[in-house]
């Protein structure tokens, strides 16, 4: 039976502790965009802004929610900053298919899954690792992709591609 | 029998008809149940029921006529007669078996409310309703082009009747809970009923909170419609009841069509049978109904008073409990005197958010509800995103009470907050 050492690991409450990129930018030239968890009542804002090379130039996030969403979307900030659209979109995809290839499945996203496979394999988790733990706690995955699924939702209003 | 009415409930004795109470383990540890406003826990008289009826007389109701078939048809209308007795209604056809109150308030909408408001009919709901009492109202608003207004509350949770007349003005319909499943609020349901009926409303009553804990009288009530679970009153899933008056089932159209709901049926089209069959179409939750027919006949058994009485002393209890050894890091929503509310207790926790919380809970085997409890317009009144939410029930005592509180201590050793 999984611990709760499992599930909250120190990085993941020094994030929550100590949220990074806490806060709000200017809309426009910011995007704004809002993800619900229905399950527990978690809300999260992003705001996002894109450079002309189509990079995160920079990121904020506000909202509420558990210690897995708020540690999780901070992260995910710290991950993200300065990076291209491309290069956010394989990392979430390879850490969408950390928490759980099913959800994956579930969402269509499961076409050419196998040539992602290859691809992900390149690509660097880091400190989002930590989030592996998760994975046993099958509740709170959702808790753990809302910042992600809402990222994935930003970019395309963003017109990122 | 006088000695047995009126003295209380030993919940560390009456755990013992609970199998689940004292036969599972989580984590290594009893489970320490706090979460009967989502769902009780059976007595092993309802799953016996249960059983005997699917090893003895298992049939379809109200179609053959061979022995077991009638013995099935028998005990099911006999469970509609305990549930007219439970609540005191003056007629048993006026018992309506559903689904859950989920469905029981979508007949109402569905099938009263469809035939009797127009567009511009307003519908007078309140801020701690619970989803099943405000979705099916959007739904019906939306399509009808209904006017929804809405009862606010008070600094301790209790409805904020200041401005009621004003809101039932011209009201068509006053839709309301008679116990928050959030905050536990009592309502003062015949004040509440007497007013929409003054303006010429219908009054209906989601009872889904009030009918396990509380002795239920609709008629003195006064209400239209009550609407309540079985499975939050020691019954099993799967049956509800709707209440309704006579004389407005009658006028009501059917809400679903099939089976059982109908008299006859040519190729031009039908005609209904009479109630409560002309609401219950296709075959019923059978076990289900003897089920609930069992949980009622325990409810009675240990007197739904005394019931009342313990979940006072409960929610006293709590109250007393977490507040002390907690003092400023704890909220606990609602009422603070117990015999104005049930023993649920909706809680934030120094800052640890209700999934956080619930998590460590859980690793000591006590177990609450964490979330919004289908009541988001209440969060946003409350001004959270969810809470951790112990509901007790006839069957939780101190030490399921000292528990809860020994696992928010560990909660917050953990985080380290």
């Amino acid at each position: 039976m999984p611990g709760l050492e499992d599930l909250y690991r120190e990085i993941i409450l020094d994030h929550y502790r100590n949220p990074r990129n806490r806060g709000e930018l200017d809309v426009p030239p910011a995007t704004r965009t809002e993800g619900y968890n229905p399950l527990c009542g978690d809300e999260i804002v992003i705001f996002l802004d894109l450079d002309a090379d189509g990079r995160i130039s920079d990121i904020r996030i506000s909202g509420q929610g558990c210690s897995i969403s708020q540690s999780s979307a901070s992260m995910m900030s710290a991950a993200v900053k300065g990076h291209t659209v491309d290069e956010v979109r394989d990392l979430t995809k390879a850490f969408k298919a950390m928490m759980s290839i099913h959800e994956s499945s579930l969402e269509g996203e499961a076409d050419g899954a196998e040539d992602d496979a290859a691809a992900l394999a390149d690509v660097k988790l880091g400190d989002l690792e930590a989030l592996r733990g998760v994975v046993k706690f099958p509740v709170r995955i959702k808790c753990a992709t809302l910042a992600w699924n809402t990222l994935a939702q930003g970019l395309n209003e963003a017109g990122g591609s | 029998m006088a000695m047995t009415t009126t003295s209380p409930l030993d919940a560390a004795v009456l755990k013992k008809d609970f199998p689940l109470l004292v036969g599972v383990e989580s984590h290594g540890t009893p489970i320490v149940y706090l979460d009967s406003a989502a769902t009780s826990q059976k007595p092993r008289v309802v799953l016996d029921a249960m059983e005997t009826y699917y090893e003895t007389i298992n049939a379809n109701v109200h179609r053959g006529v061979y022995e077991i078939a009638e013995e099935a048809t028998n005990q099911m209308e006999a469970a509609r007669e305990k549930v007219r007795r439970f609540i005191n209604a003056p007629l048993t056809a006026e018992v309506v078996f559903t689904k859950n109150a989920t469905e029981s308030l979508n007949l109402v909408v569905g099938s009263w409310g469809r035939a009797n408001l127009r567009e511009g009919d307003i519908v007078v709901l309140t801020h701690m309703e619970h989803h099943a009492n405000i979705v099916p109202w959007q739904m019906l608003a939306a399509e009808k082009g209904l006017e929804l207004r809405w009862i606010p509350l008070d600094a301790d949770g209790h409805l904020d009747l200041t401005d009621l007349d004003a809101l039932l003005d011209r009201a068509k319909v006053l839709a309301f809970t008679a116990m928050s499943n959030v905050l536990g609020t009592l309502t003062p349901v015949r004040r509440l009923t007497d007013a929409a009926h003054a303006v010429g409303a219908v009054a209906v009553v989601d009872a889904c909170q009030y009918v396990p804990h509380v002795p239920t009288d609709v008629a003195a009530m006064g209400a239209d419609f009550v609407a309540f679970s079985g499975h939050k009153m020691c019954g099993p899933t799967g049956v509800g009841v709707l209440w309704g008056r006579a004389e407005l089932l009658d006028a009501m159209p059917p809400f679903l069509g099939g089976g059982e709901m109908i008299r006859d049926v040519r190729l031009e089209g039908f005609t209904c049978n009479d109630l409560p069959w002309k609401f219950e179409a296709g075959t019923p939750p059978i076990a289900e109904t003897i089920g609930l027919g069992a949980a009622i006949d325990y409810l009675q058994g240990l007197g739904m008073d005394r019931v009342r009485a313990h979940e006072i002393d409960m929610a006293g209890y709590a109250l007393r409990v977490l507040n002390e050894r907690f003092g400023d890091r704890i909220s606990i929503y609602g009422p603070t005197v117990p015999e104005e509310r049930g023993a649920v207790l909706a809680f934030s926790f120094d800052d640890l958010h209700p999934h956080d919380i619930s998590q460590v809970l859980d690793q000591h085997g006590v177990c609450v509800r964490a979330g919004h409890h289908c009541a988001k317009p209440l969060m946003r009144v409350l001004g959270v995103g969810a809470t951790a939410r112990a509901s007790l029930y006839l069957y939780n005592d101190e030490r399921d009470v000292d528990a809860l509180a020994d696992a928010l201590t560990a909660a917050a050793d953990f985080f380290e907050l």
